[in-house]
């Protein structure tokens, strides 16, 4: 990796500032995706701002409505939380799905989707449960997070804190894992919030992105055959080595339909 | 611009002056020279580089050494008792022939002693879903998967 | 013999102390003081003219102590690297041998082609200022793919191959074949993509090149399975240097596959530029180097046709293949898609007529060679696919039509060279089908369409060619090297011995095999007995590890030099116990005058052999070492039976290996816990080619699109089943220990039981390797359509 300066933050409020008087400052989370592409020279930041030692950026929260898991919360953590176990089992089953138990050891949710790979696996929780990301500057839904390939709405110099996941009725997660890399190939998060059904897909496309046509579906009858026949349009998937857009797409249906099955139990 | 990191390695407390963008595991094999924490890819994904840091395996090689400032690292070399006596995982591994070359086997050994912490019992196809995060080229995994079924109550026995 | 009998004991392996305990040493380990670091400027390009290398900036670059270029190597006199094979094109004329520079000269050929060399006080100095060298490319059209390669129009990687074509090469009688083909009541045609792979063996190539000025000698500390061919290839070809003032170190080696055989240039490139700078100059491989520049494997497409009579009797076979050799041709690039391939065409059957034309073929892609199995997979392949597809064609159940066509007479003489000396091929079969528990398959295929799931199941039944040999006739068929192995026993005077043998051990066990064998010859205990490998300083010659070969040619090159040792200790007992030599015989580690209670331990004709107070001087030298060399008189040919069974998901086409079934003829088993773990490596390796791996470069660009693991799918814990295994043993006729090898079997059983089995479930005739979850799904779709 090329040469950097290295600073650990000991607050929120310290890794603010250093990372807004740099633009060329990198925040440094777990590190599972940010040190490898540094690795092969494919990231350059100027400057590292390790968050490892902020304490308040770890933790998780349940009040029976809403579960908060702070943003340096590593996935193993999640995975076996009997918080969110209790809570919602479907993302601690997806937090399990990540990588592998090592990177699980070190990768935290805040630094996933701050990345937004369109392959990972934590936004397609965040956006199927409608979360709310909260910064050090203020709270933004779900939906209006993820903008595009390794885009979000977070602007230079903030830092996701933590993120608010309402408890769903039922919830599943079912992903189909690119078998080299283990990220999604595709992934379909679906839950029935209650007040209404919301599917989320990652690896499919640029982005995640949620698919209005079966949430209908399910909202009126929470069933996998109500997704049985939605096909998604393959334009604008992903194609490449590994698959083409036509099979992603053919694959959204069938995790859709697993997922719901899943989050039937 | 060197930076000062210090931990404790195999309950040895250690420091160096190093470069900020040096890997952990770079700091293990080149300045505390302790070669048995090996590096097989650059993408976080062979498991050669494992090791535990304060309890919990991670790759050595996908992470700086100044995150493990302050840090409880065990490798390899840390894991048979003093006198050389294996540790049950190790004892395992060299019963049912779970080992060819040798090269992923340390980072192989770190990974199944954190698979059988969080899955005390685990089943064939948990530890097979457990060890997504190692290649080993040579043995198939199958002896590999013995090792660890047979070890796993032996390891719990000894806490 | 008796308790000291280890022939056949699962003794746990000697060197798994020290790599438990991170105790390996492996060449990145080793750190000679006042090391420099090396790393390679390669080519981004597949093909491209080098115009202009600019090292200036390189130069001043922070603790930069040299840079070297293509120019630089030429200038100092370092020939290209050499193709240990001659092949003969069937016009006549030897192949196409461009030359295979250490580093580029005038163009680079394919992507990972070494351009310059940057070396450094430290790693991340080398590294960065490598970014500082400036090439001049002028881009060219490239050619990666194997069937283009000779298409009108496409661009030629060397100028002395105009059509991109090394050679064309035949084995067997054509005009037999056609005839008989004529005369058939059935043929199966398959056309078919042997697919390329990387080998990717967990330690990187590295090596270390260091230069003593004291007394004008170098050493190179390198990950290589056989350190006294580097020797001899980079002293006597490429660097002209004294053979005796080089030596060749490979420690602890990580995998090797076939990938670590070869000579590289980096390998040359470190050697000399350690005088150059009068410091040890150290590289290792990062593993998008391994993918890019590692030798690869592979690589054929082939169009093979089986003839059949109304009965299923097999009455010919033809088969034109196109071989990728890739950029460059690699050391033993040459012999493995002909030697190693057509050879095996008979497979375990009768075939009376067997016609193989190959088309050897330039590309801008790294240089193929030798993985694991090397050229007997791809003809296992093309064989037991042929073969199954046959029996589906025909309604022969087919278990029943390899049976019909099974050689059974031994010796039998294959119209492809080959002499198999012994075989039971019923014998495994039988029993593969028991184990596997074919009888119930029909039931389980049932169970799984009631789950919504597709049930195949696949034979492939193998045989291989270990031990290449003898090295007359490999010479006879252009071999430029030797295949012998030697080895050397030396007695200390305490009666412990150790081994000295040219067979290095990256994996294999040797080190407990090897100790077994000499301890069991010699009737003391295995920890006795320590082998010694991979030092040129140390072991008289060596021909090194590859293509099975370590005990059969390796290891009775030590029983042969164990038995000198007897002999001696005969000669030295019969002083002893004032008896006549021919009356002394040895047993149990004991020398006794037959027919009498008179009796001499080894260990006391191991102390007087070193103590010769009381010991014929005038008639035998004092001390206890024997050395040999042997050159096998055959090859030797272990087979099998392998049974697969898969269930396909056909809303993804994901397939799940049930059962993998395993029953290999080795001859005589040493070590049955090493046997199998060799099994399950080579099955593994084997799945991985026909479930998960597949090179790929891009047809436009030229670039290696599977260029790290995270595209290049390795097998994982979770991609394999534990594998049912069992042995028969018909021993080899031909070597002293009746032992055939056993490293590369499953690699070269396994892809063809998987894809008869998963074509089974699907019902096709053919789904290309490697059969991803969307091939799969795109073959039951296309079938839905038909």
């Amino acid at each position: 990796m090329y040469a950097f300066n290295y600073q650990k933050a000991k607050s929120v409020a310290d890794a603010a500032a250093a990372l807004a008087k740099n633009p060329d400052a990198k925040a440094l989370a777990g590190g599972q995706s940010l040190i490898a592409a540094m690795k092969l020279r494919l990231a350059a930041p100027a400057a590292v701002v390790d968050l490892g030692g902020v304490a308040e950026l770890r933790g998780i929260k349940s009040d029976g409505k809403n579960l908060v898991v702070g943003a340096m919360t590593r996935h193993s953590e999640v995975v076996f939380s009997d918080d969110v176990r209790k809570a919602i089992p479907a993302l601690a089953h997806l937090a399990g799905e990540i990588g592998d138990r090592m990177v699980r050891n070190m990768g935290t949710l805040g630094g996933s989707i701050a990345h937004n790979d369109p392959a990972a696996d934590y936004p397609a929780a965040v956006l199927g449960l409608g979360a709310t990301v909260e910064t050090n500057k203020r709270k933004i839904a779900a939906d209006d997070f993820f903008k595009g390939l390794y885009e979000t709405a977070l602007e230079p110099g903030e830092l996701i804190t933590s993120v608010s996941f309402p408890v769903p009725k039922r919830a599943g997660y079912v992903k189909f894992k690119q078998p080299a890399s283990r990220f999604a190939l595709v992934g379909v998060f679906v839950a029935d919030t209650g007040s209404g059904v919301r599917v989320a897909v990652t690896g499919a496309g640029p982005c995640v992105f949620r698919v209005p046509e079966m949430e209908k579906a399910l909202a009126s009858k929470f069933a996998p055959e109500s997704v049985a026949n939605i096909r998604i349009p393959d334009k604008g998937l992903n194609s490449d080595i590994h698959a083409s857009a036509e099979y992603r797409a053919h694959l959204v249906t069938v995790m859709a339909k697993r997922a719901v099955q899943a989050a039937l139990g | 611009m060197p930076v000062k990191v210090s931990m404790t390695v195999n309950g040895k407390p250690v420091a160096a002056e190093v470069e900020e963008r040096t890997l952990l595991v770079t700091f293990i094999r080149e300045n505390l020279r302790l070669t048995g924490t090996h590096v097989g890819c650059d993408t976080a994904q062979c498991g050669a580089c494992t090791i535990h840091m304060n309890g919990n395996a991670v790759k050595a090689c996908n992470m700086l050494a100044m995150q493990a400032e302050g840090a409880d690292i065990l490798t390899i070399e840390g894991v048979a008792a003093a006198d050389g006596t294996l540790h049950p995982m190790q004892e395992a591994f060299r019963e049912h022939h779970a080992l060819q070359c040798g090269f992923c086997t340390p980072g192989m050994v770190m990974s199944a002693i954190d698979l059988v912490k969080r899955h005390p019992k685990p089943t064939e196809a948990v530890v097979r879903a457990e060890l997504d995060g190692n290649f080993c080229r040579c043995t198939g995994y199958h002896n590999i998967v013995k090792a660890i079924l047979d070890a796993a109550p032996k390891v719990a026995a000894m806490r | 013999m008796g308790s000291l009998n280890f022939i056949g004991a699962s003794v746990k392996r000697k060197e798994d102390y020290r790599f438990l305990t991170g105790g390996g040493q492996y060449t990145d380990d080793v750190a000679p003081e006042r090391a420099t670091y090396a790393v390679f400027v390669r080519s981004p390009h597949a093909h491209a003219r080098i115009r202009k290398v600019d090292t200036a900036k390189a130069a001043k670059a922070a603790g930069v102590l040299a840079v070297y270029t293509g120019e630089d190597v030429a200038k100092a006199g370092i020939n290209g690297l050499p193709c240990g094979w001659l092949i003969t094109d069937v016009n006549g004329q030897p192949m196409k041998e461009p030359p295979y520079p250490v580093l580029a000269q005038g163009k680079a050929r394919y992507v990972g082609d070494r351009v310059a060399v940057v070396i450094a006080e430290t790693y991340n100095q080398a590294k960065d200022a490598a970014e500082q060298v400036e090439v001049d490319y002028e881009v060219l059209p490239a050619v990666t793919d194997t069937a283009s390669a000779r298409k009108k129009g496409a661009p030629a990687v060397h100028d002395i191959a105009p059509d991109n074509t090394c050679y064309v090469w035949a084995l067997g009688d054509k005009a037999k074949v056609d005839e008989a083909f004529k005369a058939a009541a059935h043929v199966t045609k398959l056309e078919f993509v042997n697919n390329r792979l990387i080998p990717n063996a967990i330690e990187p190539r590295s090596a270390i090149g260091a230069y003593s000025r004291a007394d004008d000698s170098y050493t190179l500390y390198v990950a290589s399975q056989n350190p006294h061919v580097e020797r001899l290839l980079m002293t006597a070809f490429v660097l002209g240097l004294p053979e005796h003032k080089v030596r060749v170190v490979a420690p602890d080696v990580g995998g090797g596959f076939g990938s670590k055989i070869y000579l590289y240039g980096e390998d040359v490139v470190v050697t000399w530029a350690s005088k150059q700078l009068n410091r040890p100059v150290k590289w290792t491989a990062e593993r998008v180097e391994s993918f890019m520049s590692d030798a690869h494997g592979r690589d054929h497409v082939t169009t093979a046709e089986l003839a059949l009579d109304k009965d299923g009797k097999f009455l010919a076979m033809r088969v034109h293949t196109t071989a990728n050799l890739g950029a460059y041709l690699s050391t033993f690039a040459s012999c493995i898609p002909t030697i190693l391939y057509a050879t095996l065409l008979a497979g375990q059957y009768t075939t009376p007529q067997i016609y193989c034309e190959v088309t050897a073929v330039f590309t801008n892609t790294a240089p193929v060679d030798a993985y694991r199995g090397a050229g007997r997979p791809e003809a296992t392949y093309v064989v037991e696919r042929l073969v199954e597809t046959a029996a589906r064609e025909t309604k022969i159940d087919p278990a029943e039509i390899r049976r019909r066509n099974f050689i059974r007479s031994f010796p039998y003489q294959t119209p492809v060279a080959l002499l198999y000396d012994t075989g039971n091929y019923e014998a495994t079969l039988d029993a593969a089908m028991k184990l596997g528990d074919v009888a119930g398959f029909a039931k389980r295929k049932e169970e799984a369409a009631k789950r919504g799931r597709l049930r195949g199941l696949g034979y492939s039944c193998y045989i291989e060619a270990c031990g290449i040999a003898p090295s007359n006739v490999a010479g006879a068929l252009g071999a430029r090297a030797g295949l012998f192995e030697a080895g050397e026993v030396r007695v200390h005077p305490t009666g412990k011995v150790t081994v000295f043998t040219g067979s290095h051990s990256h994996g294999q066990g040797h080190e407990t095999t090897f100790a077994q064998v000499v301890a069991s010859r010699l009737g003391i205990p295995v920890e006795d007995v320590d082998i010694v490998h991979g030092d040129t300083s140390k072991i008289l010659f060596g021909m090194g590890t590859y293509g099975s070969r370590s005990l059969a040619v390796g290891g009775t090159a030590i029983v042969k030099a164990v038995d000198k040792v007897i002999a001696k200790g005969k000669k030295i007992a019969a002083h002893l116990m004032e008896a006549a030599e021919a009356d002394v015989e040895f047993a149990d580690g004991v020398f006794k005058v037959s027919g009498t209670d008179k009796q001499v331990p080894f260990a006391q004709i191991a102390l007087t052999a070193y103590v010769p107070h009381n010991y014929p001087l005038d008639k035998l030298e004092p001390g206890l070492n024997e050395n040999a060399f042997y050159d096998p008189t055959n090859f030797t040919f272990p087979a099998g039976s392998y049974v697969c069974e898969v269930e396909v998901d056909p809303d993804t086409g994901k397939t799940t290996i049930e059962s993998f079934v395993a029953v290999d003829d080795f001859g005589k088993v040493i070590n049955p816990m090493i046997v199998a773990g060799q099994v399950h490596g080579g099955l593994t390796q084997g799945i991985g080619q026909a479930l998960l791996e597949g090179c790929r470069y891009d047809p436009e660009t030229g670039q290696l699109v599977t260029g790290t693991m995270s595209d290049y799918c390795l097998p994982r814990a979770g991609d394999v089943p534990s594998f049912k295994l069992d042995t028969r043993e018909t021993p080899c006729t031909h070597n002293p220990l009746g032992v055939k090898g056993c490293g590369e079997a499953g690699a070269i059983g396994a892809p063809a039981a998987l894809m008869n089995a998963i074509t089974d479930a699907v019902g096709v005739r053919d789904v290309p390797m490697p059969a991803t979850a969307e091939t799969v799904w795109r073959a039951l779709a296309s079938k839905k359509a038909a």
